[in-house]
């Protein structure tokens, strides 16, 4: 295989068997022996990928998609029923904060202990102890008993003393939601340091933004089948259209109506800019209609029409939809559009991509989504920098000496 | 394109790496795993082991105010019962019957200690089992590795008794428990790793064991004594071998011979041996037999545990 790989997923596939109330003592084996009923349940599809060595790669699914168990195969707490997993270099797990911890004992004896488990030597850990505590800002209290901690003291604890094992390899699972905000940026600092380093970072989160924000490549699992693996933007578009067929496929319960979800349908969105000359070209400041173009094949009470404006980079720049707008709309049967009028288009020179989508009224439910659905692009013939023009005015006053 | 880009870029940086980092290990996560890998990660977490024992001994007797002490109350209790029943009460005429007795009940409480806890202990340990990587076969060496700190511990009292009473040990045959030590430390490990493993299916094993572990006690010459009151009523029969199949009666005859070190007593107003009047070679020839079966034991406990692994998250 590729030399420059990190880890080499081959085929890997994982079978779970749920047992229908199986005994666990002998005497129960033997009376329901022969007819222990059971379901396979094929948590991993024969995946295949690579991760090269210094790039970090999200694993983005839904619950249930088997990105835990993926990247415990990884770590190797579980062994895959079909096909292997390679791994190249040393590699430490974050499955769970502080797992091992042993509550009785001070945070000083398990900082050794939890060390051990990662794999590092006492005199590894002592040359790191001073470095750990400091991270886990733990020093009055790294002497009692952990049993005694808070659970933010205990998580912080635990991400210390992974993040100090410096492993050529680092897979995370979702622990990144720990403890306060200021710690959490701590954190995904020391991640990126990590990257900097060159380490190889695996992650998986559900946080979209998070995938975009730090890593290079993206897989996408869903049912246990690789969906797709590539770059981040890509692959949070597929992630969000997998989550969005997946609602599809079950009716929705709300208010006392049962909607199905090829009830509405989002044609196409459009973008015009009305009292535009045609022969002029789309300025800033202009105004802009959006307009969502839909059917229904059932009345429907109470949905929410949104749209959203994303920058070329992918930051969220603008949000709004009916229900922010205090409109109440019932759905008739029939086609329909539904238009956002703005009277002056604010962004200027970059190429806006707008999505928008319907959905149930309190918005548990998306009924029709479409991501990156036309873009915008304003001409800008000012001066200034920046993707947002405003109206603005400079106003000098002298004080009079 | 892009991806042939950068793994060009960094397979550039990763030649100047290699100059100066030694070659990565490389580990493979599959279903099948030989013997031979399942014994190098367990040598690479050495250390874990390590930790392992000290954290089982410092969390157990955390809080108590006799600590480690504690861990030779029960059997010093039981020794206790013991001597006053058959020695005192039913007056078998063993001399000193308290080191005869404490000679034997060492190395088994070693192995019983051993073999049970590392029964239950992947279970109990299912939090770690089922979020940290490491071979899970450590934690059954860590309850056979604790129990050993126990048996040291009881050890020491043991000498203290032998210079209170006055008994010496054969001083030269004192290098036989080196591999009485290995050998009942093999059994102690090939039972207590297979039966961890199967104990994750079968949860029955933590309470069979106990049960077992009784009935073996009494397979054993601990309490009486194999050449006045076994050996000639199997011998008779010619079944001795039968008796000596039991593989914790070498290593409690090798233990009382070189620590008990006597033979003859009066026994119904005759002259009788507590311990057989074998050579030490035929010791030694035992012991090494067993090291052997231990040997292949713990290989066969490795390769069960191997096989079982593969669904121990699941089960847990």
């Amino acid at each position: 295989m590729n030399e420059q790989s990190a880890v080499t997923v081959e085929g890997v596939s994982k079978r779970f068997r749920l047992y229908h109330d199986r005994g666990n003592s002998l005497k129960e084996r033997f009376v329901k022996r022969g007819q222990a009923r059971y379901e396979d349940l094929w948590a991993l599809n024969d995946l295949s990928f690579d991760v090269k060595e210094g790039e970090t790669i999200g694993i983005l699914g839904h619950n249930g998609s088997g990105k835990s168990t993926l990247l415990k195969c990884i770590c190797g707490v579980l062994q895959p029923t079909q096909g292997q997993v390679v791994v190249r270099g040393t590699l430490a797990g974050l499955l769970e904060l502080g797992a091992g911890f042993q509550p009785e004992l001070s945070g000083r004896d398990n900082v050794y202990l939890n060390g051990s488990m990662l794999g590092l030597s006492r005199r590894d850990v002592e040359k790191v102890f001073d470095e750990i505590v400091e991270f886990a800002e733990l020093e009055q209290f790294i002497d009692n008993q952990v049993k005694f901690y808070s659970s933010g003291m205990y998580v912080r604890l635990g991400f210390a003393v992974a993040v100090s094992v410096k492993p050529d390899i680092l897979v995370i699972d979702e622990v990144l939601a720990v403890g306060d905000e200021r710690f959490q940026r701590k954190c995904l600092q020391r991640i990126r340091e990590f990257k900097e380093q060159g380490r190889t970072i695996i992650v998986v989160t559900h946080s979209a933004d998070q995938v975009k924000s730090i890593c290079d490549r993206a897989v996408v699992l869903s049912h246990g089948n690789m969906l797709d693996v590539g770059t981040p933007g890509h692959a949070v578009q597929i992630f969000r259209d997998s989550l969005l067929g997946e609602e599809a496929s079950r009716p929705v319960h709300e208010e006392a109506q049962i909607i199905h979800k090829g009830d509405v349908t989002l044609l196409e969105i459009t973008c015009t800019h009305p009292g535009a000359v045609a022969s002029l070209p789309f300025r800033s400041g202009d105004p802009v209609e959006i307009t969502l173009v839909y059917t229904s094949n059932a009345p429907i009470k109470g949905v929410v029409f949104g749209i959203e404006v994303h920058s070329p980079l992918g930051y969220l720049v603008l949000a709004t939809s009916t229900l922010d707008l205090d409109e109440h709309l019932d759905l008739e049967t029939g086609k329909g559009e539904l238009t956002f009028s703005f009277d002056s288009w604010p962004f200027a020179g970059e190429e806006m991509k707008i999505s928008g989508g319907i959905l149930s009224r309190l918005g548990g439910v998306v009924y029709a989504w479409k991501e990156d659905a036309c873009r915008l692009k304003a001409i800008y013939e000012g001066r200034s920098p920046g993707i947002v023009t405003l109206p603005v005015k400079a106003s000098l006053k002298v004080a009079t000496p | 394109m892009t991806d042939d880009a950068s793994a060009s870029a960094a397979s550039s940086t990763k030649l100047k790496a290699a100059a100066v980092a030694p070659p990565k290990q490389v580990r493979i996560v599959s279903a099948t795993s030989t013997v031979p890998t399942r014994l190098s990660e367990i040598w690479r977490c050495r250390e874990l082991l390590v930790n392992l024992v000290s954290t089982e001994i410092k969390i157990k007797y955390k809080n108590s105010t006799l600590g480690l002490l504690w861990s030779m109350v029960a059997p010093a209790a039981n020794l206790a019962i013991y001597w006053l029943v058959f020695g005192v009460i039913l007056k078998n005429g063993v001399p000193n019957f308290v080191i005869y007795l404490f000679a034997g009940t060492l190395f088994w409480n070693f192995f019983q200690t051993g073999v049970q806890t590392a029964t239950g202990v992947v279970v109990q340990q299912a939090g770690i089992v089922k979020k940290v990587a490491f071979p899970r076969e450590i934690l059954a060496l860590a309850s056979v590795g604790t129990a050993a700190v126990y048996m040291f511990s009881q050890a020491l009292v043991l000498i203290l008794f032998m210079v209170i009473v006055g008994n010496s040990p054969a001083w030269g045959l004192l290098p036989l428990l080196i591999p009485a030590l290995i050998a009942v430390a093999l059994i102690s490990v090939a039972i207590g790793i297979a039966l961890s493993a199967v104990n994750v299916y079968l949860r029955d094993m933590q309470h069979l064991i106990e049960v077992i572990m009784m009935a073996w006690f009494w397979a054993c010459p601990i309490v009486y004594s194999f050449w006045n009151q076994i050996h000639p009523k199997l011998d008779h029969h010619g079944l001795t071998w039968v008796y000596l199949l039991n593989p914790m009666t070498p290593i409690i005859l090798t233990s009382q011979r070189v620590i008990y070190n006597q033979h003859l007593y009066h026994y119904n107003n005759k002259l009788a041996h507590v311990l057989p009047p074998w050579p030490a070679s035929s010791y030694l020839l035992m012991d090494l037999a067993l090291i052997v079966v231990g040997l292949f034991a713990t290989y066969g406990a490795l390769a069960i545990f191997g096989r079982l692994e593969g669904n121990f998250a699941e089960e847990l």
